[in-house]
């Protein structure tokens, strides 16, 4: 088959879609990782579905359906767990249930065309259209005047809240921005690697480079690195073998953490023997 | 002897639940106070209404805002507050306490960068400047966290149990590294542990709901009973000993 400009408009989506979204979830996935929200990021995921779904049903564009149950969601268990009223991962769980629950029914309700549910589900840069690309690259550029700009601040909070809270009186006003982003950041990945697997596009990266390093700020670059190898990689493997893109990605990821792993275990016994 | 801060008929709760009442309280410049009481008396409270995370329900509390607000006080906080697991070096824990004062704008100059370096150097954890919290024993953890308590040199120091999790050696290092520190600060000291702090501090603050302040390091337990202050008491002697009492 010969290349054609479809075939090229194909490769550029691709290749600036894995820019972004490696951009987007290794600052996001970093602070995701180090302040252990892994399992409120999932919640936040599938309770945006549900705006998805909403969003077919009442005909506006799902994404902003997702971005909005998505930032409601984080900024809600966000507020319980600081008024400790519920427990936090009781609240998490119940509303990653029942994201999914709105988004199917109102998906079902929507009368005539039924869109494919699992491009949703598990990711397919066919549907990724070129205002998804813009989003994400907006994005990414927030991302990083954002984290770029408070740094200190950001890092300061999330690792010790209460003495942050005596020097500052910015402390919630932070952590619900900086959550609100990650909220953002994961629905605008959704369409690149599904409702199922956006997690994992966010939190292996950070995990690979903190097999070598400890510091936040590396981690966040390594992570970037890592999420583009990844994802380019995982692009070419998908195109060529015909495999969904998102499935593929997250194989490829954890293909590379098994390898640095093994890597890092190899230097630490070479250097432990020459001493 | 200037005054730091002083507390006028305070009362503080979380709720309907009052657990400091009626508090009047005076801290003046390079007082070094024990802060002992029971489990649940109201020790740690009190230090979060000093610090501002608690509003008194009642009563007044008042900086000398010459010397310090509720803002510029360093402040040690149990081990527990922080996440030791989290990705964060030592020089930039001890860095955060330069936050005081920084608008959330503001980067770390080198000049900052080297007040950094000259506590570590200071506090003995050369060497560890770029290691992780999970890296380090107890006790070297507690002089990173009162590394960030003293980096930006305030004029009031709260310590939270900082003898706990830390090795008896560790311990006498870091109560001599504290009577350094009081010539130029003053600390106010959490513990439940009155034996050992005694040699150390000027006086006693005795917190059960209520504060009875007691201007000597040398408390008995005819104090302790007074103050209604059931807490156990170590003394050293020839034969160190024990001597456990329970007060209604």
């Amino acid at each position: 088959m010969e290349p054609n400009i479809f075939q090229y408009g194909f490769i550029i989506k691709g290749l600036l879609g894995a820019i972004f979204a490696s951009i987007t979830a290794g600052l996001a996935g970093t602070y995701v990782v180090s302040r252990r929200m892994v399992f409120l990021s999932g919640g936040i995921t599938h309770a945006s579905f549900g705006g998805i779904g909403i969003g077919y049903f009442i005909g506006i564009n799902p994404v902003v359906g997702a971005a909005v149950f998505g930032i409601m969601s984080a900024l809600g268990v966000e507020y319980l767990s600081v008024k400790q009223k519920i427990r936090e991962d009781s609240a998490i769980g119940i509303l990653w249930a029942f994201g999914m629950a709105i988004g199917i029914i109102f998906i079902y309700l929507t009368p005539g065309y039924t869109p494919n549910l699992m491009s949703y589900l598990f990711g397919s840069i066919l549907t990724v259209s070129r205002a998804d690309i813009i989003a994400l690259g907006v994005m990414s550029v927030i991302l990083i005047l954002y984290f770029g700009i408070f740094y200190r601040t950001i890092l300061y909070i999330s690792f010790d809240e209460v003495y942050a809270r005596t020097y500052s009186s910015y402390v919630d006003i932070f952590k619900y921005v900086t959550t609100s982003l990650v909220a953002l950041t994961i629905v605008l990945n959704i369409r690149m690697a599904g409702v199922v697997l956006v997690i994992s596009l966010l939190t292996i990266p950070p995990n690979i480079a903190m097999l070598f390093t400890r510091v936040y700020s590396k981690i966040v670059i390594w992570s970037i690195i890592a999420g583009f190898v990844g994802t380019a990689t995982g692009y070419v493997i998908s195109y060529y073998a015909g495999i969904p893109v998102g499935a593929t990605i997250i194989f490829t990821l954890v293909i590379i953490w098994v390898l640095v792993r093994i890597t890092t275990l190899l230097i630490m016994k070479l250097s432990k023997r020459r001493n | 002897m200037p005054i730091l801060f002083e507390m006028h008929s305070l009362s503080a709760s979380y709720g309907a639940n009052t657990v400091l009442q009626d508090v009047n309280f005076t801290v003046n410049e390079n007082d070094f106070i024990g802060v002992i009481g029971p489990n649940g008396g109201g020790k740690t409270t009190l230090l979060k209404v000093i610090l501002g995370l608690l509003k008194p329900a009642k009563g007044t509390l008042i900086f000398n805002e010459t010397l310090l607000n509720g803002n510029s006080i360093g402040y040690l906080p149990q081990l527990s507050t922080g996440d030791v697991n989290y990705p964060v070096t030592v020089t930039d824990i001890i860095l955060s306490g330069l936050m005081i004062g920084k608008s959330i704008f503001s980067r770390m100059s080198s000049s900052d960068k080297l007040k950094a370096h000259t506590v570590i150097e200071e506090l003995g954890l050369t060497g560890m400047s770029k290691s992780n919290l999970n890296e380090l024993s107890g006790g070297q953890i507690q002089r990173v966290l009162l590394g960030r308590a003293i980096i930006g040199n305030p004029r009031l120091i709260l310590l939270d149990e900082p003898g706990n999790f830390v090795d008896t050696t560790f311990e006498n290092d870091f109560y001599e590294k504290l009577k350094d520190l009081n010539k130029r600060m003053a600390i106010l000291m959490v513990s439940h542990d009155v034996g050992t702090i005694s040699s150390h501090i000027k006086s006693f603050a005795c917190v059960n709901r209520s504060l009875h302040y007691h201007p000597s390091p040398e408390i008995t337990n005819e104090d302790l009973l007074a103050y209604g202050c059931p807490i156990q008491l170590v003394t050293h002697g020839d034969v160190p000993h024990t001597v456990l009492k329970y007060h209604k």
